[in-house]
């Protein structure tokens, strides 16, 4: 464990954005108002899946107040086998265009079909319904098994089996001799609904495309240049014809990473001469923006008398949704990621169904292939009556650990992060009375790289201003002002950040991927290290020396001294101004493991859960801020029991979402989760100056099975699939 | 386009006319006519909370009230909340108890919550939970939330008896 002491860093700064957010000052992006706006509306389709055989937008275009109408046929002509790189995953632009507007046929209802610009929202909704559109309903097909079955309707001509777009396998070990070897074998399936991540913020876009041709661009994005650049795609035009100014974000969570109202208000703009806003309803954005899949998963999992696992097999299925690219990838990567185990065998299939095309949510893919996992591991430690933690630990993945998919860990906290759950007061503490279970699981997510740039310019104040290009969705601008505020040896109230533009800051990938503290941060770092180099040459021509110390914020050389703020003062007098900055393409993110201890109480009359106590427990590797990596836990704590319990789009069989509004797609309240205790843990990340890994996602991971493992606890039976609401225990 | 109507309110302790139709929300004028943007919308339905503003002397989500309802009101804003630099106690709660991720909440729970402190001063933890169980957040599980809002009752109204 580190023993490094810091004077920033592990400290409880007040965010820097604060004040703004507090008072209503912080313009997100529906705050937009510009001299001549018009507002734009979208026509859905429907149906779940049909072919459009006429689409008529005349009397929408003579409607008065109207000034465009666009539809797919607005789009440049572009090959069509073009990739577009979203950070968190890639596609296809025909994939990318034909879920911003549909071409030929629709694949989900909810599925756009075409826009109009008016003078304000109410008469372009009036407008939206005057499109004319005949549709030739066809036969849909909703779940991934249904979806495989020999027979089933088709979305797409041209994938590579029937509904099925990919296919992965990793293998390690002999398979058989595994489970040959084991004394207790459990193989149980699993099925997950699909849900939304939920953010409070519908998706909202601005676009101005201006008579010099470039494309002016304000929207709430995770990823300002993952907007421009699939933007950019979309319309054919080169990166640098679009500027992309990110609003303040109201949520998240990965479902703003792709792009769905920008191109659209762009091509409105184009036509109108006016910037055109654009912002979804709550019933949009269930229904046209990307959910997290639904699955299928099967595990088999053996494991000798010595609570050794000896081998473990995983089938996954995950619906893509409407497109290709359903985040089966991670799932399988990690299904059995927490483990070392020598025999292995994983398959995944990512088929396309007729529901919105799914977007990343929270450690993508993976909490559907954890329930898996994590439930039949709780079996298998009760009929070897060891205790589930124990059997975890025994098992634990540790430095060195080949996943089956092919890397070995660095330095990773899988062990202390079971053993802070073990030595934790929840875990030792007994349950209050009957019906009550207590459920434990572990999860784990990767966290990535991926560029990021910053600049750092001193003030004769001796404070820094810090430009960057991150979205700050949690208290960002904080903990990257600190960790420059460190190597500088300044406060953090020092450092004065600010977000900017794509014409502004160097390339900076998406607020995503539990990357930004990291990988920002590292950037902010390096920035702060070349203002430190620079700062040092200027106290080496004032003391008329080469040799010049820096540490706890005082340039130093033989008897002479300078803190910061001194030297700051002086940089006029010694060359002009100090500006630190860096680009960075880190390698090393760490993984991060998360752990979940929950008791629920059932009431055996009306099947309701009651959420008694919950302890979040991750490894963040170090916590630069942990008021926000306690924030992150919780977040991800109450989403995974949202999703566990309650959550889920209810389809009909024409695939009609049913509950596209918060008042029946059932979030958690305040009133249903008592406080969420945290327990941080770090092991430092070998890969960042600070040992920062990324919180974001791995704590979403846990909950699901951790639920399911406590209602088994609290009822005495097993449920098989999520969510796990009082109708389904009630039926058991 | 139907007729603009002049509605004449007070919002955050001014006098303010504006003009509105007649089908526009509350929250449509507050943002798009006054321009207070302060106040957000996360569904327009009712079910979200992010849009609660004081109307009179209760709380409403004011996407389920029309402008022109607001005649003759008096009406308080997240923006009305300080006082002049000064934040009020829950804005300096939620600062201090890092209450907010992404923000776009925020505004609604000010001002459930200084509603809830003005009927309970020392309000429980259920009690704290049920008034505010009407405002989605979905960032940070609402624990810090509940905790911010305690200390500003014990910070308003000293500590219980």
């Amino acid at each position: 464990m580190s023993v490094t002491t810091y004077n920033v860093i592990g400290t409880r700064p007040i965010r820097h954005d604060g004040a703004d957010k507090v008072t209503g000052r912080a313009l997100y992006g529906a705050d937009l108002q510009l001299a001549r706006m018009v507002h734009g509306a979208v026509l859905r389709s429907p149906h779940a899946h049909a072919r459009i055989l006429r689409l008529d937008t005349t009397k929408a275009a003579a409607h008065p107040g109207v000034f465009a109408v666009v539809t797919a046929a607005d789009f440049p002509p572009a090959p069509t086998d073009k990739i577009v790189d979203f950070g968190e995953g890639d596609t296809l632009l025909s994939s990318l265009r034909g879920n911003i507007l549909a071409s030929g046929k629709v694949l989900y209802s909810g599925h756009a079909v075409a826009a109009v610009a008016a003078v304000n929202a109410h008469v372009a909704a009036e407008a939206v319904a005057l499109i004319e559109v005949d549709y030739e309903p066809l036969p849909c097909v909703l779940t991934a098994p249904a979806a495989m079955a020999p027979g089933a309707p088709l979305l797409h001509e041209g994938l590579a089996n029937g509904n099925v777009a990919e296919y992965v396998r990793h293998e390690i070990g002999d398979l058989a001799a595994g489970f040959a070897a084991a004394t207790v074998i459990v193989e149980r399936e699993l099925n997950t609904a699909t849900v939304h991540q939920g953010y409070i913020e519908p998706q909202n876009a601005t676009a101005f495309w201006s008579s010099d041709g470039r494309v002016h661009i304000w929207c709430s994005t995770q990823g300002s240049f993952v907007a421009r650049d699939a933007s950019a795609a979309v319309l054919d035009i080169p990166v640098s014809q679009v500027r992309v100014t990110p609003m303040e974000i109201g949520g998240g969570f990965g479902g703003k990473i792709n792009v769905y109202l920008e191109p659209v208000a762009a091509l409105l703009s184009k036509k109108a001469g006016r910037p055109v806003k654009m912002v979804m309803s709550r019933r949009d954005v269930f229904t046209g923006t990307g959910p997290t899949p639904g699955s299928r998963v099967r595990v088999k999992i053996g494991v000798d008398a010595a609570g050794k696992i000896t081998a473990a097999q995983a089938w996954l299925a995950y619906e893509a949704g409407a497109y290709p690219g359903a985040m089966v990838g991670p799932g399988a990567m990690t299904v059995f990621a927490c483990y070392d185990i020598e025999n292995v065998l994983i398959e995944g299939f990512d088929v396309v169904v007729n529901k919105p095309s799914t977007a990343a949510y929270r450690a993508p893919g993976a909490p559907n292939s954890a329930l898996a996992t994590e439930t039949v591991l709780d079996e298998i430690a009760e009929k070897l009556g060891i205790d589930p933690l124990e059997l975890r630990l025994r098992n634990a993945a540790k430095e060195g650990t080949r996943r089956a998919d092919g890397p070995r860990y660095k330095r990773i906290g899988c062990v202390e992060v079971i053993e802070a759950m073990k030595a934790s007061a929840h875990y030792n503490a007994p349950l209050p009375g009957p019906h009550c279970g207590r459920g434990v699981a572990i999860g784990y997510w990767f966290n990535i790289g991926l560029p990021s740039s910053a600049t750092l310019s001193v003030n004769a104040d001796g404070t820094v201003n810090l430009i960057e290009g991150s979205t700050d969705i949690g208290g960002s601008r904080t903990s990257l002002s600190m960790q420059g505020a460190e190597v500088l040896g300044i406060r953090a109230e020092d450092v004065h950040p600010t977000i900017v533009d794509t014409d502004s800051v160097g390339y900076t990938g998406v607020t995503g991927g539990s990357r930004t503290t990291f990988a920002t941060g590292l950037a902010v770092y390096e920035a702060a290290q070349d203002v430190v180099t620079q700062m040092k040459a200027r106290a080496a021509t004032l003391w008329g020396t080469k040799e010049v110390e820096f540490s706890n914020g005082t340039f130093s050389s033989g008897s002479n001294s300078f803190s910061f703020a001194q030297l700051a003062a002086q940089l006029g007098a010694t060359g002009g101004p100090v500006v630190g900055s860096a680009a960075v393409n880190p390698r090393g993110a760490g993984g991060s493991i998360a752990g979940l201890i929950i008791d629920l109480k059932v009431d055996p009359e009306t099947g309701k859960t009651d959420v008694l106590r919950v302890t979040s427990v991750q490894d963040a590797g170090k916590a630069i801020h942990p008021a926000y990596v306690e924030g992150q836990m919780q977040g991800g704590t109450a989403q995974g029991i949202g999703w566990a319990l309650n959550e889920e789009y209810f389809m009909d069989g024409s695939g009609d979402m049913r509950n596209s509004s918060y008042l029946d797609y059932r979030m958690p309240t305040a009133l249903d989760l008592p406080m969420i205790e945290t327990i941080i843990v770090e092991v430092p990340n070998p890969g960042h100056p600070f040992g920062v890994r990324g919180v974001g996602e791995a704590n979403i991971v846990p909950p699901l099975p951790a639920v399911a493992n406590a209602l088994y606890r609290a009822i005495g039976r097993r449920l098989h699939s999520v969510p796990m609401n009082p109708a389904t225990i009630l039926n058991l | 386009m139907a007729l603009k109507v002049q509605v004449q309110t007070t919002i955050n302790n001014e006098p303010v006319q504006f003009l509105c139709e007649p089908r526009q929300t509350l929250l449509e004028c507050l943002r798009d006519v006054v321009g207070l943007t302060g106040t957000k919308e996360g569904c327009g339905d009712g079910n979200c909370g992010s849009c609660t503003v004081k109307l009179g002397d209760r709380i409403v989500t004011s996407c389920l009230v029309l402008g022109v309802e607001a005649e003759g009101e008096t009406i308080t804003t997240v923006e009305g909340l300080a006082h002049g630099n000064t934040l009020h106690p829950l804005q300096k709660a939620f600062l201090e108890h890092a209450a907010l991720q992404c923000g776009i909440c925020t505004p609604g729970f000010l001002i459930a919550a200084d509603a809830l402190l003005q009927k309970h001063p020392h309000p429980t933890e259920d009690q704290t939970r049920f008034w505010l169980s009407n405002n989605l957040c979905r960032c940070t599980g609402y624990d810090k939330i509940i905790r911010a809002v305690q200390a500003a009752a014990v910070e308003i109204n000293g500590a219980p008896q």
